[in-house]
């Protein structure tokens, strides 16, 4: 086998972190190691570096510093939340209420599943339309007067559209219930603007806009008590790490417009491609209103694990819901909730392009695919599954 | 002649030492070399906590790490939906008719040298290997022959009689020439964390390898009570259920007679269980249907040749009789005792399979008239 270089489209799963970024973290590693929280040089000097990250993170968020908690990720942050928020309605002696989206990611999903069957709290499940969007009118509907938080996403991470976050946040606060949004999949390509979004918690990963992976953040606007402070949820504080994290948020918000730019020519492309080469196929999500680096699609009749497998044979990483490293296939839940057959909800195949993708990888990757996908339609026949 | 680096060839991993250093083996001969395990439809969980022994996280988690060891891809391949149509559907349904159905056969005919090859030339591989104990040859007509392992003991060329030409071109078996101490030694020479691993079992689809339990959870309807009899028809007791009984079996069957008596015919058409003694029990003969002459012909006539009726059992003299529609008569020089319809009969001469079929329902108890 000729070693082509290999063609990476699986930047939503997660990126390579930037070898400035990688700079920014080395010191905090050998040389300045102290504890945050000790009071002499060393820790003074880490303590520093972290309420610095703290402070560029606030400003891109458009928040108070002391509104920024340190997580090891988006999952911990969704985590926290949605039990903050319910046990603490629980400790006021409500019956307490979670309504999150049918498309969430399962940090979301199965936290408020848990606290539903288990714990014995209340959920609710927004439902979605054809392309993936949930609706304020839909939510103004199911909320209560003891919902204790509305949890939905700001992108969603299979099909990449973008959920109406500043309407259903109002129509949240209209009642009085505060808001939270897993920002994962938008970070790095949308406005984290707080205030604009309307949101009182939100989650990162830094790992998504080639940042460190292991370390993420949640806001919690100040004056919604959840009792939560940032010595309960920051145990530990991760220097290197906070570092880095901030270093690649304030990258990615220095140059937003040329990174958008870039991400969405090529989603483009690819879109177009597919769709016009290859029979059969559906794009799923909003055409309009995605993520700029999402092409997610059904491929009618296939195995979404056998088109990760074979593009992997070929040297392209990509990803499809229905594949995992199990081989035990399970629709996607999130096809499923948007009105997609079982069958074609196993079909799912996900490209995300990145910094580092380019026009030719796109051509080549549209090539591959129509061999992949006619070759496997042809065993399909022969095998008559 | 082309190198072996340019000969992809798809092993089918399942996390044990056998197809671990079949892996191994191909990296270490040079050729490009693609790890695939299938991910088999079993029982998730049965009362008492037994669960899922085949194709669990932990096997998958083993034979990935072993992949990753030896820089090779692997995949798992979903197979969920055509083993469960095509093998727990068939166990079931032979058992239903009265027969003790060889499930790893009929997984080698349908399952692996179909599905999972076929799934492998898609990949552009011109190989698929396993880690079954047994060896292909080209004979000097320039057919494939299929032949018995080194490993006498572990043998497994018996469950690979269902192959023909097309399959055995692109068969590998890359351990079958090496005895199992061996391969645990290659094992340790490539530093394979599985070298003092326990073997795989049967039925891997049976969460706690019990069958008559999983048939009653599975198939209530075969565990009608009904009749013991003898040939002559006289009843002699009661069984609760054709599958709970096999033939030759001896023990458990709650008959207090004055001579030993031993299961001798099914009969599910009448529900009936036929017991007879030792001697009614040997019988020298059988047909068998569904049979693969490995060479692609079938034998003009009838020769001479070693039979075996189980996977562990031993190769018997017999006169082999090929049949029109793909059936064969064997006579054997001594009568069996345990000629089980639903296993295979696979024709041997010396070490080279020649063919195997599936050995068909006797009629000791269609001729009752009751």
């Amino acid at each position: 086998m000729a070693s082509r270089r290999r063609i990476y489209l699986d930047y939503s799963a997660t990126t390579p972190t930037d070898p400035r970024v990688v700079e920014s973290m080395l010191p905090y590693f050998s040389t300045e190691y102290g504890d945050p929280n000790a009071p002499h040089k060393q820790g003074r000097a880490a303590h520093s570096a972290v309420e610095n990250a703290r402070e560029t993170i606030a400003r891109i968020l458009n928040c108070q510093p002391a509104e920024i908690y340190f997580t090891s990720g988006a999952s911990a942050s969704n985590n926290i939340v949605l039990r903050a928020a319910a046990w603490s309605a629980h400790q006021k002696g409500q019956s307490s209420h979670i309504i999150t989206s049918a498309v969430e990611h399962s940090a979301v999903l199965r936290t408020a599943e848990q606290l539903g069957q288990v714990m014995g709290f209340d959920y609710s499940l927004l439902p979605v339309d054809h392309k993936a969007a949930v609706s304020a009118a839909n939510l103004a509907s199911l909320l209560r007067d003891d919902t204790a938080l509305v949890s939905v996403m700001l992108v969603n991470n299979e099909v990449g559209t973008i959920q109406p976050i500043p309407e259903l946040s109002a129509a949240a606060h209209r009642r009085g219930i505060p808001f939270h949004t897993d920002a994962v999949q938008g970070a790095g390509q949308l406005s984290l603007d707080v205030q604009a979004l309307g949101v009182d918690f939100l989650s990162l990963s830094a790992h998504k806009f080639y940042g460190p992976k292991g370390i993420g953040l949640l806001f919690a606007r100040s004056g919604i008590d959840l009792g939560m402070t940032q010595a309960n949820i920051e145990p530990s504080l991760n220097v290197p790490f906070i570092v880095g994290m901030a270093k690649a948020l304030e990258l990615a918000y220095n140059q937003l417009d040329s990174r958008v730019n870039h991400f969405s020519c090529l989603r483009d492309q690819l879109i177009d491609t597919i769709l016009s080469r290859i029979p059969d196929v559906h794009l799923t999500g909003d055409p309009v209103n995605r993520l700029p680096s999402n092409a997610s699609f059904v491929f009618e009749g296939l195995d979404g694990n056998a088109l990760v497998t074979h593009l992997d044979m070929r040297g392209i990483a990509a990803s499809s819901a229905s594949a995992c490293k199990t081989g035990n296939p399970e629709p996607s839940s999130v096809l499923l909730a948007m009105g997609y057959s079982p069958k074609d909800a196993l079909g799912s195949l996900r490209l995300t392009v990145g910094l580092h993708t380019t026009s030719d990888e796109i051509t080549d990757t549209v090539d591959v695919l129509c061999e992949v996908v006619e070759k496997l339609r042809k065993l399909n026949r022969e095998m008559a599954l | 002649m082309s190198s072996n680096a340019d000969t992809r060839v798809v092993v089918a991993m399942s996390g044990g030492v056998d197809s671990s250093v079949a892996a191994a083996l191909l990296v270490e001969q040079g050729y490009d070399v693609v790890g695939m395990m299938m991910r088999l439809w079993s029982e998730e969980t049965v009362a008492g906590g037994a669960h899922n022994r085949c194709c669990t996280p932990d096997q998958m988690s083993d034979a990935r790490r072993i992949a990753a060891q030896l820089d090779i891809p692997f995949y798992v391949l979903d197979t969920k939906d055509v083993f469960r149509n095509t093998i727990v559907e068939f166990f079931v349904d032979q058992h239903r008719q009265g027969v003790t159905p060889n499930p790893c056969m009929e997984c080698n005919r349908q399952i692996r040298f179909r599905y999972l090859l076929q799934n492998a030339l898609a990949l552009d591989a011109q190989y698929l290997a396993t880690g079954h104990y047994a060896q292909v040859s080209q004979g000097d007509d320039g057919r494939f022959e299929l032949r018995k392992s080194a490993d006498n003991h572990k043998d497994q060329s018996y469950v690979l009689s269902v192959l023909g030409q097309e399959q055995l071109s692109h068969a590998l078996f890359p351990v079958g020439q090496y005895t199992k101490p061996e391969v645990r030694e290659i094992a340790k020479r490539f530093g394979l964390p599985t070298a003092s691993k326990q073997d795989s079992q049967d039925l891997c689809f049976i969460g706690d390898n019990n069958y008559r339990r999983f048939l009653t959870d599975h198939a209530p309807d075969v565990m009608v009570t009904g009749s013991i009899v003898r040939k002559s028809g006289e009843v002699v007791g009661e069984h609760n259920g054709l599958v709970n009984y096999t033939i030759g079996q001896r023990k458990g069957l709650g008959l207090s007679s004055h001579e030993p008596l031993y299961v001798i015919g099914i009969n599910p058409q009448q529900n009936l269980l036929v017991v007879g003694t030792a001697e009614e029990l040997g019988r020298a003969t059988l047909t068998a249907k569904r049979v693969n002459w490995v060479s692609g012909s079938t034998p003009p006539e009838p020769f001479r040749a070693e039979v075996k009726i189980r996977y562990k059992a031993a190769a018997v003299p017999a006169l082999v009789e090929p049949l029109p529609d793909s059936r064969m008569s064997i006579t054997f020089d001594a009568p069996l005792r345990d000629i089980t319809p639903g296993q295979g009969a696979v024709v041997y001469e010396g070490d080279r399979v020649l063919g195997g079929g599936v050995i068909e329902r006797f009629d000791y108890a269609n001729q009752l008239t009751l």
